[in-house]
């Protein structure tokens, strides 16, 4: 019953993106397509190519860096202060918000039309909004700009989970009293263990920054768009050749992520040189300003999200609002009433989407660990590597082939390919977030409890699962989150035919019908926030009268 | 969980591969279709249109049809879900049962077979189209012959605030002149998107000395007779909104602008959509629509079904829906959706008549007098060619 | 000696190092002390017993419980109790579900409920069933454990360094406590400590590894 548990996990995280590797590799090279001619050179004729990779790169190392500098510092300016126990807070329930739906408060806030210039217009009178090119600019700053807000609260949590392996409070304690100030003394003496810890989670952000379809929709350059929504559309054509063309845009951008993961290597490197040479140098950092910038970032990502979705919830109430004011004319519940029904069954599906997935993933996932326990099975050093596969390799690069394949087997879309796309992407964080936790459990009292006769089974149901039901709970809350999040993989391997809030929500956004997006948006960051509230209320109520379950 | 459920069982069920309909039979399609679950593919980026479908959706489940509206932000997505299918030999059961369609997607699915048909002129409701003053029997110039069943008239309009222009530009040479005047003001949807590639051949219509040529697929001298398009459209370029290094995507997006004090023209393939947006406070209520002074290109909006789909007996009932006068009367009133009706109303009972007069058509709708004859759409090659022509001279930056 | 625990020329070696080898047996409500340094197979020997030695280990010779040989037995099935340092009660059950956990099957409701509730009163714990566990004074939690592991009815007891934790006191009244439960309850007792107190209090075989 379990022992097959862990090569099954293994097959559900690396077939699919092995089939799809080979769905789109054949057609990119003119197999599988009929009367696709030289599909590679097709894409590579595309006059767009070189600016949508170019923003595609740029957009991806940008966010990546911003993200990664603006947990650090806040991280090593601010850990065990006030304000970042305030920080952890607010950004820690920011971190379920859908990509989609932050990006869809994001683009009101920052339009030369949003929510900040109409500060400057109203105090200045203007009755036009200035013409700039904020959002969906050729560069794709804003698209960068929306994913460093996303993507921060993400590494924050992550480098948070690796501080205990650290060290942090002896080293950062020694390096003070050698004379280094708190950041130049965290960054010297703890920043490489917890970079060493998180340096998957980094690669997987840099892989999403660079390959997203639906931020870059909403909030990147149009002229041309990235290369991942390209693919998009080339998938999409009403000529079949092009079919082939996305496969072998998908390849190109595939060889782009793995170059640019190759440089990103080689810049860990330099800096790991040049961060020694910075030990030896002895020098510090100006630190205030040092503190500053992390503290900004921190709460620019965290005030932009909240203003966003601020901003989605007055649209979904607003009768007429026009430039330059700051609130609608009135207040009405219209909206709600148009789309708010049929919301609430999309959600329902959507949610009932998640939670498949997340049971299946779940189930796996304590299969493996439990087998882990009773057998030692591991997957061994590569594991990790394996768990983070299919959110390495991008998915405009394995979706379409995993749209193809299964098609030629004669499976169309349908809710089921969805669901097991979603486990796809969901069980390597519910793995993420529930092995730490799992591990850690104190296993003598697996002894304990087979010396009074208890069998694992037993064990494992009465003593360890429920024990850990604060975990247990958090890992569903992720994989709910998660699943709630996915657009591409319910649109391509849906066909269409299984709306979800995701895709409803981006395809909105086209239409720019603000006040459906507001009610949309705000479905969908409520389908993934309300699990998290449930995952900390659940285990208070079942356990309060049980101190000792307090830091389980 | 109760509305996942049919979906499951739907996806489960594969349906045996029946011999095609007969629509001449009526009764047996209306027998056939009862139980039937009908994806119907189209464009979602209106909520407008999305009520309206969502409307029919319940007209169907009276007759035991259950529709399901699938919203494409591109209703090239359909097409290309039906070509996938085809291509993987999925010759039955096919997962798109109904796509709103016209122009250059029609014309490569009815060229490449991937339709179901003739069908629609064996529609019960046929009898009510109006098939001689109104172009539904062809489609950018290609005849549709059966193969789709027009639902709603569509011609381009200008939309513009009253409070903000006083008198807007009424053809090509006059906007180019406004947009001088007026830097950052204007702007056109994205070519491929429909809106901005009809803007495209609207100008063409107006600039190229004649515009019969139009009605030919795209011959040998494309090139010259495109040329001063291009001409105006460089002039036009740097007093564009954002200098035209990005454009709205759709039509609705450019409501939006207009809303948010970017812009101050719009344009609209529905006479009565900027009326509709009023009520729903997407814009103010000193918006006016015009058409240009030698007119303005007009279509028809159809349903198509697909070869393999596996609801073309419940797809044709909800095609015949969309032609009763009680769904062409709902699909014209402003606050609703404001489409032109494809009926004649010669040919419609005295009450169903009375109520279509009645329709007060609201402050932004031009009526039928105003908006004139409707100008043919070009064959659709030079959609086609026009909209790839300008994205490679305007959509990728070099 | 066929009802005690009998060690028949016991080894262990790991990487073709041998870590101890013991011959002993030990009578019902005797205690056989192991003591060494860190490292010595202590734990090791107590893994071999429990069932759950992981497989890089190699033994040779039979542990014999009850006339019983253990080899292959999975933990669940060889009625071995064990209390360690910490008490290690579960601390999301109540006390009396604690001491329920470890009941044998088969005996009624009622049953199940006056043996937890006799067990209590018996260690000066009466009324403490519905408590949640995290109340409980280090003392307390102490005798907790050892009737729990006691109302199991363990054919052997293995204790690891059980008295390490608590202050002197305490120390020598759980010993008391613990090794006169043992004897009238006629259990086998394998004892792995550190200090020499232990060993004294116990009175039985010494093995020094």
């Amino acid at each position: 019953m379990l022992r097959p548990l862990p090569l099954l996990t293994t097959m559900v995280l690396l077939g699919p993106v092995a089939f799809g590797l080979i769905g789109t590799v054949l057609p990119a090279f003119g197999f599988l397509v009929p009367g696709a001619d030289a599909p590679l050179a097709h894409a590579l004729d595309w006059p767009g190519l070189p600016r949508a990779l170019a923003v595609s790169v740029l957009s991806g190392v940008l966010s990546t860096l911003g993200a990664l500098i603006g947990a650090t510092l806040i991280l090593a300016g601010w850990h065990g202060t006030a304000a970042f126990g305030w920080m952890e807070r607010v950004l820690s329930p920011l971190l379920a918000v859908p990509h989609a739906a932050a990006a869809l408060g994001l683009a009101f806030l920052i339009a030369p039309s949003g929510w900040i210039l109409r500060i400057p217009a109203n105090l200045l009178g203007w009755d036009q909004a200035p013409d700039l090119l904020i959002l969906n600019d050729a560069w794709g700053l804003s698209l960068t700009a929306g994913l460093i807000a996303k993507e921060l609260p993400f590494l924050l949590l992550m480098m948070l989970a690796a501080l205990p392996q650290a060290e942090v409070g002896p080293r950062l304690r020694v390096a003070r009293s050698l004379g280094q100030g708190r950041i130049a003394g965290w960054l010297k003496a703890v920043f490489p263990s917890v970079y060493a810890q998180v340096r998957l989670p980094v690669l997987v952000v840099l892989v999403f920054g660079m390959t997203n379809v639906d931020v870059a929709v909403i909030l990147g350059p149009s002229t041309p768009v990235t290369l991942s929504v390209q693919v998009t559309r080339w998938m999409t054509d009403p000529d079949l050749a092009f079919r082939a063309v996305a496969a072998a845009g998908g390849l190109i951008l595939f060889a782009a992520t793995v170059a640019v993961l190759a440089l990103w290597w080689a810049g860990e490197r330099l800096a790991a040189r040049l961060g020694r040479a910075w030990i030896w140098s002895g020098r510090g950092l100006p630190e205030s300003p040092a503190r500053l910038a992390g503290l900004l970032l921190a709460g620019g990502s965290a005030a932009m999200v909240l203003a966003g979705l601020g901003a989605l919830a007055v649209w979904s109430v607003a009768a007429l609002w026009t430039f330059p004011d700051m609130l609608p004319d009135a207040l009405t519940m219209r909206s709600w009433s148009r789309f708010g029904p049929e919301m609430g069954a999309v959600a329902l599906r959507t949610l009932t989407l998640a939670a498949g997935a997340t049971l299946v993933s779940v189930i796996l996932v304590i299969g493996c660990l439990e087998a882990e326990h009773r057998f030692g099975l591991t997957l061994g050093q590569r594991a990790l590597w394996l768990l983070y596969l299919p959110l390495l390799v991008p998915q405009v690069a394995f979706l379409p082939g995993l749209q193809l394949l299964p098609l030629s087997l004669g499976f169309g879309p349908s809710v089921w390919l969805v669901l097991a796309g979603h486990v796809v992407f969901v069980l390597p964080y519910v793995f993420l977030s529930l092995a730490g936790p799992f591990r850690a459990w104190d296993v003598r009292l697996a002894r304990v409890a087979s010396g009074l006769g208890a069998t694992p089974n037993r064990t494992l149901w009465r003593l360890r699962l429920p024990m850990l039901l604060g975990p247990l709970l958090t890992a569903v809350a992720v994989g709910v989150a998660v699943s709630v999040g996915q657009y591409l993989v319910t649109l391509l391997l849906g066909g269409g035919r299984v709306p979800t809030l995701a895709t409803e929500a981006v395809a909105l956004s086209s239409g720019g019908d603000r006040r459906a997006i507001g009610v949309w948006g705000l479905g969908q960051a409520g389908a993934a926030l309300v699990p998290f509230m449930l995952a900390l209320i659940v285990p208070a109520v079942v356990f309060r009268n049980r101190r000792g379950m307090l830091h389980v | 969980m109760s509305r996942f459920a049919p979906l499951v069982l739907a996806a489960l069920l594969a349906a045996p591969a029946f011999a095609d309909p007969d629509p001449a039979d009526w009764q047996a399609v209306t027998e056939a279709a009862k139980g039937q679950t009908v994806y119907w593919h189209a464009w979602g980026g209106s909520t407008a249109t999305n009520d309206f479908i969502a409307w029919i959706g319940e007209r169907a489940a009276e007759q035991g049809v259950t529709l399901e509206h699938v919203k494409l932000s591109d209703t090239a997505d359909a097409v290309g879900a039906v070509l996938t299918e085809q291509q993987a030999g999925r010759d039955t059961d096919g997962s798109v049962d109904m796509i709103w369609i016209n122009g250059a997607n029609f014309a490569s699915m009815k060229e490449a077979d991937l339709l179901f048909g003739p069908f629609a002129e064996q529609l019960p409701n046929w009898r009510f189209v109006d098939v001689e003053g109104k172009t539904v029997t062809s489609d950018f110039t290609v005849p549709t012959e059966g193969y789709e069943s027009p639902w709603a008239m569509a011609q381009l309009v200008v939309v513009y605030d009253s409070a903000r222009v006083k008198s807007p530009p009424k053809s090509a040479d006059a906007l180019l002149e406004w947009v001088g005047e007026n830097p950052g003001r204007f702007t056109y949807p994205q070519p491929p998107d429909f809106l901005g590639t009809t803007f495209l051949k609207q100008m063409l219509i107006e600039l190229v000395p004649d515009p019969a040529i139009l009605q030919d697929p795209v011959g040998e001298s494309y090139a010259d007779d495109t040329a001063i398009l291009w001409e105006v459209l460089d002039q036009m370029r740097p007093a564009l909104w954002r200098q035209g290094r990005a454009y709205p995507e759709n039509g609705p997006r450019q409501f939006q602008l207009i809303n948010d004090g970017e812009v101050d023209l719009a344009f609209s393939f529905s006479p009565g959509e900027a009326t509709t947006a009023i009520a729903n406070f997407e814009l103010p209520d000193t918006v006016r629509t015009y058409v240009l002074e030698g007119g303005t290109i007009g279509n028809a909006s159809f349903v198509a079904i697909p070869y393999n789909s596996s609801a073309k007996e419940g797809a044709m009932v909800v095609a015949n829906i969309l032609l009763s006068p009680e769904a062409q009367l709902r699909a014209q009133t402003p606050d609703i959706l404001g489409y032109g009706t494809v009926l004649d109303m010669d040919k419609l009972s005295p009450e169903d008549r009375a109520a279509f007069d009645a329709l007060d058509l609201g402050v932004a709708t031009l009526s039928p007098a105003q908006l004139g004859q409707a100008l043919p759409e070009p064959h659709p090659s030079w959609a086609t060619r026009l909209a790839e022509d300008w994205v490679a001279r305007y959509g990728v930056a070099q | 000696m066929s009802d005690g625990l009998c060690f028949d020329a016991v080894t262990i070696e790991k990487d073709g190092t041998r870590l101890l080898s013991v011959s002993a047996s030990v009578a019902p409500g005797d205690v056989l002390t192991l003591m060494g340094p860190s490292g010595s197979g202590k734990s090791t020997l107590l893994s071999l017993v429990m069932g759950d030695l992981p497989p890089a280990f190699r033994t040779s010779g039979r542990v014999i419980l009850k006339g019983r040989d253990l080899a292959g037995l999975p933990p669940e099935a060889r009625h071995i109790g064990i209390l360690y340092q910490d008490p290690l009660l579960f601390p999301h059950l109540s006390v009396a579900a604690n001491l329920a956990f470890g009941l044998p099957r088969g005996e009624s409701r009622a049953m199940r409920r006056d043996l937890v509730k006799t067990a209590l009163e018996d260690v000066d714990l009466a009324g403490f069933g519905p408590r949640d566990p995290a109340t409980l004074s280090g003392g307390q939690a102490a005798r907790v454990a050892l009737m729990r592991t006691l109302l199991s009815r363990p054919a052997a007891l293995l204790l690891d360094e059980p008295f390490s934790k608590l202050d002197t006191g305490l120390r020598d009244q759980m010993r008391r406590l613990v090794f006169d439960r043992a004897r009238a309850a006629r259990v086998p007792v394998l004892m792995v400590t550190h200090d020499e107190a232990d060993a004294e209090a116990a009175g039985g075989e010494v093995i020094r590894l």
